[in-house]
């Protein structure tokens, strides 16, 4: 009896692509980095969505955060820029090509310290990309010293105690007109998966807020950017779920009022299921509340904070033509003779 | 109520296009409307002709003067004294008359109480206030109006054409038919009066030539704007700064002439950054991703900028910045002209690195570095930085009109994702395939698999991985200098003049021009024959040091104190370095031909007594 070895068909997914082909660079961060986790989460929800990676534009700034994209996507063009500057790069590229899927990967000291005016100037604008900071209160590329996210009290490695507030970044991100804000944590792949996906959706800029535990120099007894932490404290303020355009939208059977679907601009719906909190992620008062009771209880809320699919991204606002700016032929950049002639006889 | 003129002897004989012309003013009261209708009229006479203003950093209040040189053998630089005073700044009419050239003429508002008198000067009062009253203007167009009373009285007693004088209001109000009314009806009235109230006793007339003919006047970051348009420019992020601003303006303003389509919608886009390091990212940015992207801005924005230019040289990203140079150190004299941003711009970043200058000379080259900045920017995958200053950028200027680019925008070296099939996805990112030391590079978003690379101000391997290698880092850098050796056969050739058997040779570059071929005519005036050789651009290329050899003697003319392009030039051609001398200078006005002609004969005269 003779047996016929057969390769099996790998899996792949809408547009043909296996999960392989999503995958980076290995990586170069500690065992147990956040960072890594949410690397591979990137990789799961741009695969399942089946979005061509050559049309996605990772970009970052500097430290461990920033070093990450290179450990993902691999097929996708990636620039790792400047320190706290992710922001004005990720401007500049997204206006000349509004095509580009653009993912910016950002850290607390990269957004809340060096970067956080531009932070707040690219909000300001919305630019039209997922804007994710990796949060763990720590520099770690200099090995430990105080982010502007540390905790009250945080210890840095070589001496001194943290006695400044931190800068909460999503009620940063709310207050300088951001319309798609969540929080999340490394160790909920599955509600970050939910939410980076709905965030690519998202017409402008999308935060995401994401703990991302330092396992070398921020991930000990009491801080709130701790493995440990996050998971006994954690409060999901929803069960989300994330229903793309293409998928068939199967109405299931729920109790009335446990559901409350919110549309995205392109069509694709955010499914929220309603835990014991009442919750209403349209309200941007209600979100700056939560985020004031969460400063001051020390609590950790995951989930979409605020959404608002209304405001106009830097592209719509500066009404350009249909075509992006990088794909337009050089005749449509040069004005002809006539106009430089029509130009000079005013002149003269 | 009208005061005697005062009179004093007349000099031998009348002195025809061949003066300067000073308006005192203060600050935000309008007199550039006026000035530059005096300077376009004596432009439309055929005279050659050229203003400078020197203004402070302040909206309204400080005292301002407006140059207008006429020249009847075409030198455009500045000169020290002007011959006709028009003081109308009580707070700065003494100094004023102090500086006015003896036999000079000053006119003055006749309710102004002259602080000092001169015997040798002659004095015209002007009925400023009677002739704003007759021409019932209202009350806020009143300080405007004024202005033209000394349009209209310098107009008759200089014998400008008073019909060139209604075509350059005309010209200025472009169809507003009030207000072209309005400021005419005071000058031909101040005109009128000054032809029966004052009696010319001063030598100083314009006279019709034929000098000007296809000529116009334009500024320096206009120009620059213009050039920039046809250049294809697709991006601009800028931040406000004195004396940049302007050519943002002008960007919008042609931009939305010739850029838009029918609906409105635009092939560029304009953002306004929170800072200048911003506005490099943006730039950046948008250099990575494929677009023509460019900023202007002035030293303190440039010092911004600085981390964002050395990762641009390092990355090789294409960005185009137009620096118009004023005083610096610090905030320095912002409203005032230098060409002390040479060693910044050529260094701007930490560790090795030296990046593209190109340096205009004249309003034409504004406008031809507008494209090319684009083009080598492209060529070459790095930042290219223009020199331009605010005497340049600023004031008016004669030219020809443009010439329309002859050659097509050069986009330089892109993959596109049919060249990468045929190249079976087989490239690498920082591979000097053509042994130029520009390398191949593909965009974001080009759909083939084999598209995307690593951009990174870290180290890398050719294939663009991060790499520590020695030999990595060091073959990198080594090719980033071929890189740069190769940018000296493609920038522009200085422009050389030769004199048969000059020892003398000069050396300048930019706005400097204006006043060294006036200086050449004073050194050859005085004996002393020299060649002359006008830089524009770094690195430094061959001609110059053939231009060095040539001469015995080597000046480098510059308007910054520490002498900075001599330093670039004496390290270019170190065995020559000890044969060429620094004549430098910087006080905030741009160089005099005088100041260089005496400079330049006291050493002569030390050197060769």
């Amino acid at each position: 009896m003779t047996t016929t070895a057969t390769t099996p068909s790998p899996v792949v997914n809408q547009i043909g692509l296996s999960r392989a082909e999503y995958t980076g660079a290995s990586s170069t961060l500690c065992n147990g980095c956040g960072h890594y986790a949410i690397a591979n989460v990137i990789i799961d929800a741009v695969y399942s969505l089946g979005l061509d990676p050559t049309r996605i534009a990772k970009i970052s700034g500097i430290g461990c955060s920033s070093k990450s994209p290179a450990y993902f996507l691999g097929r996708s063009h990636s620039i790792n820029s400047l320190h706290g500057r992710m922001p004005s790069i990720a401007t500049g590229a997204t206006t000349v090509n509004k095509e580009l899927i653009t993912i910016g990967v950002s850290g607390d000291g990269d957004t809340g310290s060096i970067g956080l005016g531009q932070f707040k100037h690219l909000i300001r604008r919305n630019v039209d990309m997922v804007y994710l900071i990796e949060n763990n209160g720590v520099y770690g590329l200099t090995k430990g010293q105080l982010s502007a996210t540390a905790d009250l009290g945080q210890k840095q490695k070589h001496g001194g105690l943290n006695e400044i507030p931190p800068i909460d970044l999503c009620l940063e991100a709310i207050i300088a007109g951001c319309c798609f804000v969540a929080q999340s944590f490394a160790g909920d792949p599955k509600q970050l998966q939910t939410l980076i996906k709905a965030a690519f959706s998202h017409r402008g800029t999308a935060v995401l807020n994401i703990i991302s535990p330092c396992v070398s120099f921020n991930n000990g007894e009491g801080s709130t950017k701790s493995y440990v932490w996050g998971r006994e404290h954690e409060l999901p303020l929803h069960e989300i779920n994330f229903i793309p355009l293409e998928h068939d939208q199967i109405q299931a059977e729920y109790e009335p009022g446990t559901i409350r679907d919110l549309a995205l601009h392109d069509g694709s719906i955010i499914r929220l299921k309603k835990t014991d909190q009442e919750y209403d992620p349209t309200d941007r008062m209600a979100a700056i509340r939560l985020l004031e009771e969460e400063r001051s209880g020390q609590l950790f809320t995951t989930g979409l904070l605020y959404i608002n699919e209304e405001r106009k991204t830097v592209v719509e606002r500066e009404k350009l033509v249909a075509t992006p700016l990088v794909h337009l032929p050089d005749s449509a950049l040069r004005p002809p003779r006539a106009a430089l002639d029509a130009v000079m006889a005013d002149y003269l | 109520m009208q005061r005697s003129v005062s009179t004093f002897e007349k000099g031998t004989g009348m002195i025809i296009n061949d003066f300067s012309i000073t308006i005192a003013t203060v600050n935000g009261a309008g007199s550039q409307t006026a000035n530059n209708t005096l300077l376009r009229a004596i432009h439309k006479m055929g005279v050659p002709v050229s203003g400078k203003n020197i203004f402070p950093s302040n909206i309204q209040g400080l005292p301002t003067w407006f140059t207008i040189r006429v020249s009847k053998d075409g030198y455009l630089g500045r000169r020290e004294q002007a011959e006709v005073v028009v003081a109308i700044n009580k707070a700065s009419i003494k100094e004023d008359i102090q500086t006015l050239a003896s036999g000079g003429i000053c006119l003055y508002p006749d309710d102004l109480q002259l602080p000092i008198s001169r015997d040798d000067v002659t004095f015209y009062p002007m009925p400023v206030n009677e002739l704003v009253k007759q021409s019932g203007a209202e009350a806020r167009l009143k300080p405007y109006v004024a202005n033209m009373v000394y349009v209209g009285t310098l107009a008759c007693l200089l014998a400008i054409d008073l019909q060139e004088i209604e075509s350059a209001l005309a010209y200025h109000f472009k169809g507003k038919q009030k207000a072209l009314d309005l400021n005419f009806a005071t000058a031909k009235a101040a005109y009128d009066w000054a032809k029966v109230h004052l009696a010319k006793t001063d030598p100083f007339q314009v006279e019709r030539m034929n000098r000007t003919e296809g000529t116009f006047l334009i500024d320096g970051n206009s120009a620059a704007a213009l050039g920039a348009v046809f250049g294809g420019v697709q991006f601009v992020a800028w931040y406000p700064i004195t004396p940049s601003t302007s050519i943002v303006d002008h960007l919008s303003e042609y931009l939305t002439k010739l850029r838009q389509d029918a609906e409105g919608n635009a092939s560029y886009a304009i953002i306004q950054a929170e800072d200048e390091l911003a506005v490099i990212g943006m730039v950046v940015g948008a250099g990575w991703a494929g677009a023509r992207a460019m900023t202007a801005t002035s030293g303190p924005g440039l010092s911004l900028m600085t981390e964002f230019a050395g990762y641009a040289y390092f990355a090789e990203i294409p960005a185009v910045i137009w620096n118009v140079q004023r005083m610096g150190p610090s905030t320095g004299l912002p409203t005032r002209t230098a060409q002390d941003d040479i060693l910044a711009a050529y260094t701007l970043g930490h560790g090795d690195g030296r990046h593209v200058c190109l340096i205009p000379g004249s309003v034409a080259e504004c406008f031809e570095f507008g494209t090319m900045a684009l083009d080598l920017a492209e060529r070459l995958q790095t930042l290219v930085i223009v020199l331009s200053d605010l005497d340049l950028g600023l004031n008016l200027w004669p030219t020809k009109p443009f010439d329309y680019p002859d050659q097509p925008l050069d986009r330089g070296k892109l993959l596109s994702a049919d060249d990468l099939t045929r190249l079976q996805g087989e490239w690498k990112r920082y591979a000097d395939v053509d042994g130029d030391g520009v390398c191949y590079r593909t965009l974001p978003g080009t759909n083939h698999p084999a598209a995307a690379y690593f951009t990174r101000g870290t180290g890398h391997n050719q294939s663009a991985g991060y790499s520590e290698r020695p030999e990595d880092w060091s073959a990198n850098l080594s090719r980033l200098a071929k890189k740069h050796d190769h940018a000296r056969t493609l920038v522009p050739v200085p422009i050389v003049d030769l004199k048969d058997g000059a020892e003398i040779g000069l050396i300048a570059y930019g706005t400097s021009d204006s006043a060294l071929q006036e200086a050449r005519d004073l050194l050859q005036a005085g004996g002393r024959a020299t060649s002359y050789l006008r830089l524009r651009a770094l690195p430094l290329e061959s001609q110059l040091a053939a231009f060095i050899k040539k001469h015995k003697r080597l000046y480098v003319i510059e308007n910054n104190l520490d002498g900075q392009m001599r330093a670039l030039i004496q390290l270019h051609v170190p065995a020559d370095a000890d044969r060429i001398v620094s004549v430098a200078k910087c006080d905030g006005l741009p160089l005099t031909a005088r100041w260089i002609c005496e400079t330049i004969a006291a050493h002569e005269t030390k050197e060769q007594p």
